[in-house]
């Protein structure tokens, strides 16, 4: 036994001198000493994502958005502070965990990362934005949606994404519009699922809608029979579901089994190829929505995606545009501070105004996107068709508000000209008042159209 | 006792704590990731000997340990966040943890005393689904839980103005949030240890043995069974309410993923790979399992990079496929675990034979 | 009414995929008194087995009945390899160890399992092909498919000819007789070795068919699909009384009930405070008031002292 201790004790502190030493080889933290003559300084950027697990590929495509920005970054050879800049990207996996995540952005910490765009998850961002904060480094999320993020006060806490709340509210009034009464809502029990659908409900009922129905699953449930007959039984002419399209899918089919009539909704997680997949016919029609807007709608949208499936041969998946923004927000704060310096730059990330590929981007004093949009999408014969955008402070909706006031004036116009030869001269004093009416109708249109211009352009 | 005055064991208990006191340093020459992952790995310590109480000593198979834990942790969470806008102070807290704990170890004790091995296996595999789910479902109709959204903000482990987040200076080093959660973990370990040392030679531990070997004959002697079961639950789930508390403490964050019946089934795992009741062989298993998917995380991927020059296989899915693999060879090929007690050896040579 | 018969419908046809998990938990647990943990990973297996070859039949053109029959024989073939290099690596080798042991490896090969499958079928969710043609039928205002109905028979055919084979046969005696006492048994000249094997490979055809049933019942497959499903196998089988295939049966069908009323219908007993997000718990705390009452379970025999 007392041999047995000190062996114990010799190999402990062996193994662990030898792990760190092992550790020693990692890349130490950037130099900011330049080589004299042609100064350059090294600005390492942390980005995790789930590498592996069931998001990997989500996680894959995060990471592609981040490397395309840095290397546009560098190849445009940015001057901060009177020396070059070169970004070096740090990517970590976290695998969706929270507890690895923490462990992973300690990493980054260390590491003396200048900034970390991510991460990818809700779960795993909250619990390391704590670490962050407490380093005093920038973090830009380019896809955690939860509102806890941003709602925790964190200075350090950003997302370049439109929130659950948002998302939330924007179908539950979107479902209003569906000329539906009752609703029946079906979560997840995940921090995504209950958040969303607790904002949809909300919503919902702002709306004039009567929630018949609150179910629950989980999210690795496979049969949903039993709720759904429960759902049936209310005659709810709408569910939606808060959660991921896996469950969505199989969901939407049993639906159909039980002769259920109702139309399905569901947010972002079922706003996938997968779930057409998974739910098969019984997804044709139906809606989601997704936050953003479509890259296709999207001044430079086409362009981000010509230059990503260029690069990687692949699909955008998801969030790739996002991220890619998020990087060069950073970058453009590090620019308008010229510090590379967290400490310096980070209340310029506050002030940013950044016209990017998703959006104009600008954040509201907790850290999260100003007005950020929200578009539906309709599942058509296996692909997911655009409907229509709800919410968003860019110029195109600004620009869209106007033509529509304009188209309203015009219309205005054609009405007084028509009241005018429709009537006899007999009526005449009529008319003048219709026509009146009309004018007064058009002037005020006029005058909302140039408020909606004032305002997006005040927003900007 | 006397044992423990033998210069050559002295030396050694020196020579570990050294060993330990120091270890924290040098492992943050690699990292301050690495000291975090050592945290973890001592709160794995104190939970598998917590657990190894309940399996070990009495040879009750508990599958849903990880309760206890959750317990603990979201009474940290509740009381010192704000969630209630309650900030209560360390001494507050986790007694009040352990207790929680501690009750809902005899809560789910007492109607569980008639079962046996598999039967009860599964029932407290049950319990503990049944308490993370009411964590993720408690938000509605009151707000307790806050459901599966977690609890953020959580207030670190403080004494008086000394706060265990972040870096503070010490006796003129520099010390980190990490580094300090080390110390007080070890110090909670070390009082587990020498509580579970104790316990082993007492009369309770004799009887929490006879339990484990023979109940009937256990009870033929005059042992009070019943009592004694619900005191191995009770006294298992006390440590499992503690550990919640400083793990609820150190992320800051807890939701109820964290507990999920595979943490339970990983702890078990530790107690058994080590050595059941054997209390060096269960700290051994637990360092073991806590920090060997840490390194394979850190080793796989390079490794495979410096053999084929491409990465073959994702590390993730390896990494995990590695670590079943080591679950049944060790297994496989030292039933009694890494580390068994000497009387455990020697019990399972004579079956064998 | 027409709700209510729909309910019982849903919880017979989840109760029967419960039921024919469970077959196969409570044909090793009665032999050998130990617990397969890694049976839900056979199970699920046994459905991409099934996925990979009928549906790359199919594609092929082959007509869709033989290609469907390929692909349930394959998995079949597949699962009783599986379950027999299950025993001969995992379990045989510690059949004198201590108890806790064999749970610990099987724990391991169920974690080598999911990976395994993870590397070759990928992490994605995989649709299973269209083996039965749609079929949908309306009794008394409630809804049900060919394909339930074929589980809830399958599963009944399935106890039936397990219980004749363990009553009915000399393989089944002998069964019968290590279950009672190995070393007896062996004095009589049963094949101790081939008996429990046999145990295997015949749980592990069950856990294919079983496979296949959810499969085509869900027309979904996941590496991770298993775990849960064992899980609430071993529930319904230890509820039964684990080791009696009566039992095993009718827990599973018990729970299913258990489960789809529970989800249906607790929600307005109890003023909205306890749903459906307490559904996987109802099973549970049935299953321990039962134990506190009958700690064998409903149908089980008195074991020994086992523990």
């Amino acid at each position: 036994m007392h041999a047995k201790l000190s062996v114990v004790a010799l190999s402990v502190a062996a193994a662990f001198a030898l792990s760190a030493c092992g550790q020693k080889e990692e890349p130490k933290a950037a130099a900011p000493a330049a080589p004299a003559g042609k100064p350059e300084v090294v600005v390492k950027l942390g980005h995790v994502a789930p590498m592996t697990g069931p998001q990997a590929h989500l996680g894959k495509d995060n990471e592609n958005g981040a490397v395309l920005a840095i290397e546009e970054l560098n190849a445009k050879g940015l001057e901060i502070g009177g020396a070059k800049v070169k970004f070096q990207l740090l990517a970590e996996d976290d695998a969706a965990d929270p507890k690895q995540g923490a462990i992973v952005a300690q990493k980054l910490v260390d590491a003396k990362v200048n900034g970390v765009i991510g991460h990818l998850n809700s779960g795993t961002t909250i619990p390391a934005s704590k670490l962050y904060s407490d380093a005093g480094i920038p973090q830009i999320s380019g896809s955690a949606t939860n509102p806890k993020y941003t709602q925790q006060g964190f200075k350090t806490a950003f997302r370049v994404m439109a929130n659950d709340v948002q998302q939330g509210r924007a179908l539950g009034e979107f479902a209003a519009k569906q000329g539906v009464k009752t609703v029946a809502v079906v979560d997840d029990r995940t921090a995504y699922g209950q958040g969303l659908a607790d904002e949809f409900k909300k919503a919902a009922e702002a709306s004039g809608l009567k929630v018949v129905a609150t179910e629950y699953t989980n999210d690795k449930a496979t049969d949903f029979k039993a709720i759904l007959t429960k759902i049936k039984s209310t005659k709810a002419e709408l569910v939606f579901y808060g959660g991921m399209d896996a469950q969505g899918g199989p969901m939407a089919k049993q639906m159909k089994e039980l002769g259920i009539k109702a139309k399905f909704l569901g947010g972002d997680g079922v706003c996938t190829p997968e779930f057409m997949k998974l739910g098969g016919e019984a997804t044709e029609g139906n809606f989601c929505s997704l936050p953003g807007q479509p890259l296709e709608k999207l001044a430079k949208g086409p362009e981000f995606r010509e230059k990503f499936t260029k690069k990687f041969n692949a699909e955008i998946q998801l969030y790739a545009p996002y991220v890619y923004d998020a990087v060069m927000v950073m970058a453009d704060s590090m620019k308008r501070a010229d510090s590379v310096d967290p400490v310096k730059y980070l209340p310029a990330i506050g002030q940013t105004k950044y016209d990017g590929v998703t959006a104009l981007i600008e954040f509201d004093p907790q850290g999260d996107l100003k007005g950020g949009a929200i578009s539906i999408y309709q599942y058509k014969g296996g692909k997911l068709e655009y409907v229509e955008t709800l919410g968003g402070s860019s110029v195109a909706t600004a620009k869209a508000e106007v033509k529509e006031a304009v188209d309203s004036v015009k219309d205005a116009a054609k009405a007084v000209a028509g009241a005018a030869t429709a009537v006899g001269k007999e009526a005449v004093g009529d008319a003048k008042e219709a026509a009146k009416d009309v004018v007064k109708a058009g002037a005020e249109a006029v005058k909302n159209a140039a408020d909606a211009t004032k305002a997006a352009v005040e927003k900007k | 006792m006397s044992k423990w005055l033998n210069p050559r064991s002295a030396f050694g208990i020196a020579l570990i704590a050294v060993a330990l006191l120091g270890l924290p340093f040098v492992a943050a020459m690699g990292g301050q990731a690495w000291v975090r992952i050592l945290d973890f790995a001592i709160l794995y310590v104190f939970l598998a000997l917590g657990l190894n109480i309940v399996v070990g000593f009495a040879g009750l198979l508990d599958l849903g340990y990880i309760a206890f834990y959750a317990v603990g942790a979201y009474t940290w969470a509740l009381l010192a966040s704000p969630h209630f806008g309650l900030h209560l102070p360390i001494w507050v807290i986790l007694p009040i943890g352990a207790g929680l704990a501690c009750f809902a170890g005899v809560l789910l004790g007492s109607p569980t005393l008639k079962l046996r091995g598999d039967y009860l296996a599964i029932v407290t595999l049950g319990f503990g689904e049944i308490v993370r789910i009411f964590m993720n479902n408690l938000n509605a109709p009151v707000n307790i839980t806050n459901g599966p959204q977690g609890i953020t903000l959580i207030d670190p482990v403080a004494f008086g103005d000394f706060r265990f987040s972040g870096t503070s200076q010490l006796f003129g080093l520099s010390v980190s949030g990490p580094i300090k959660y080390y110390y007080l973990l070890v110090a909670l370990a070390i009082l587990v240890i020498v509580i579970n040392l104790r316990l082993q030679h007492s009369r309770i531990g004799r009887a929490w043995q006879a339990i484990r070997e023979d109940e009937i004959a256990a009870k033929a002697v005059g042992i009070n069974t019943r009592n004694i079961k619900l005191l191995a639950f009770a006294m298992g789930a006390s440590f499992g309410g503690i550990a919640g508390g400083v793990f609820a403490a150190m992320q800051g964050f807890v939701s109820p993923e964290s507990f999920s019946l595979m943490e339970s089934i990983m702890i078990l795992a530790m107690v058994v790979l080590g050595g059941m009741g054997h209390i060096p062989g269960v700290i051994l298993g637990a360092v073991l399992l806590s920090i060997l998917p840490e390194v394979l995380r850190y080793g796989v991927g390079p490794a495979q990079m410096a053999l084929f020059g491409k990465m073959l296989v994702d590390p993730e899915s390896l990494r995990m496929l590695v670590f079943g693999l080591a679950l049944v060879l060790v297994m496989r090929f030292k039933p009694a675990g890494l580390w068994p007690s000497p009387e455990r050896k020697r019990e399972l040579q004579e079956a064998g034979q | 009414m027409d709700i209510f018969l729909q309910q019982i419908i849903n919880g017979l046809v989840q109760g029967s995929i419960y039921a024919l998990v469970a077959l196969g938990y409570t044909m090793v647990y009665g032999i050998m008194g130990l617990i397969n943990f890694a049976h839900g990973e056979v199970v699920m297996i046994g459905t991409l087995v099934t996925i990979t070859v009928a549906g790359s039949l199919i594609k092929a053109g082959m007509p869709v009945a033989l290609a469907g029959l390929a692909g349930v024989s394959a998995s079949v073939l597949v699962c009783m390899a599986l379950g027999w290099g299950l025993e001969r690596i995992a379990y045989r080798p510690l059949r004198n160890a201590p108890r806790l042991t064999p749970l610990i490896t099987a724990i391991g090969m169920s974690i080598v399992l999911q990976n395994l499958a993870m590397m070759i079928w990928g992490r994605n969710y995989l649709t299973f092909p269209p083996l039965l043609p749609k079929m949908d039928f309306e009794f008394a205002g409630a809804n049900f498919t060919a394909i339930q109905v074929i589980i809830v028979l399958v599963s009944a055919a399935t106890m039936g000819g397990l219980l004749l084979l363990v009553y009915r046969t000399k393989l089944g005696m002998a069964m019968r007789a290590t279950a009672q006492n190995p070393a007896v048994a062996s004095l009589m000249g049963v094949n101790i070795n081939r008996v429990i094997a046999a145990a295997f490979v015949i749980g592990s055809a069950l856990g294919a068919l079983a496979g296949v049933m959810v499969g085509g019942y869900y027309e979904i497959a996941h590496y991770q699909m298993g775990f849960m499903l064992g899980l609430k196998a071993f529930t319904a089988a230890v509820l039964g009384g684990i080791g009696n295939l009566g039992g095993a049966m009718l827990g599973g069908i018990l729970l299913g009930i258990i489960e789809a009323l529970g989800a249906g219908y607790i929600g307005d007993l109890t003023g909205g405070f306890l749903g459906s997000h307490y559904q996987d718990i109802f099973a549970f705390i049935v299953l321990i008031v039962v134990l506190m009452f009958k700690p064998s379970g409903l149908f089980g025999e008195k074991t020994g002292d086992r523990a």
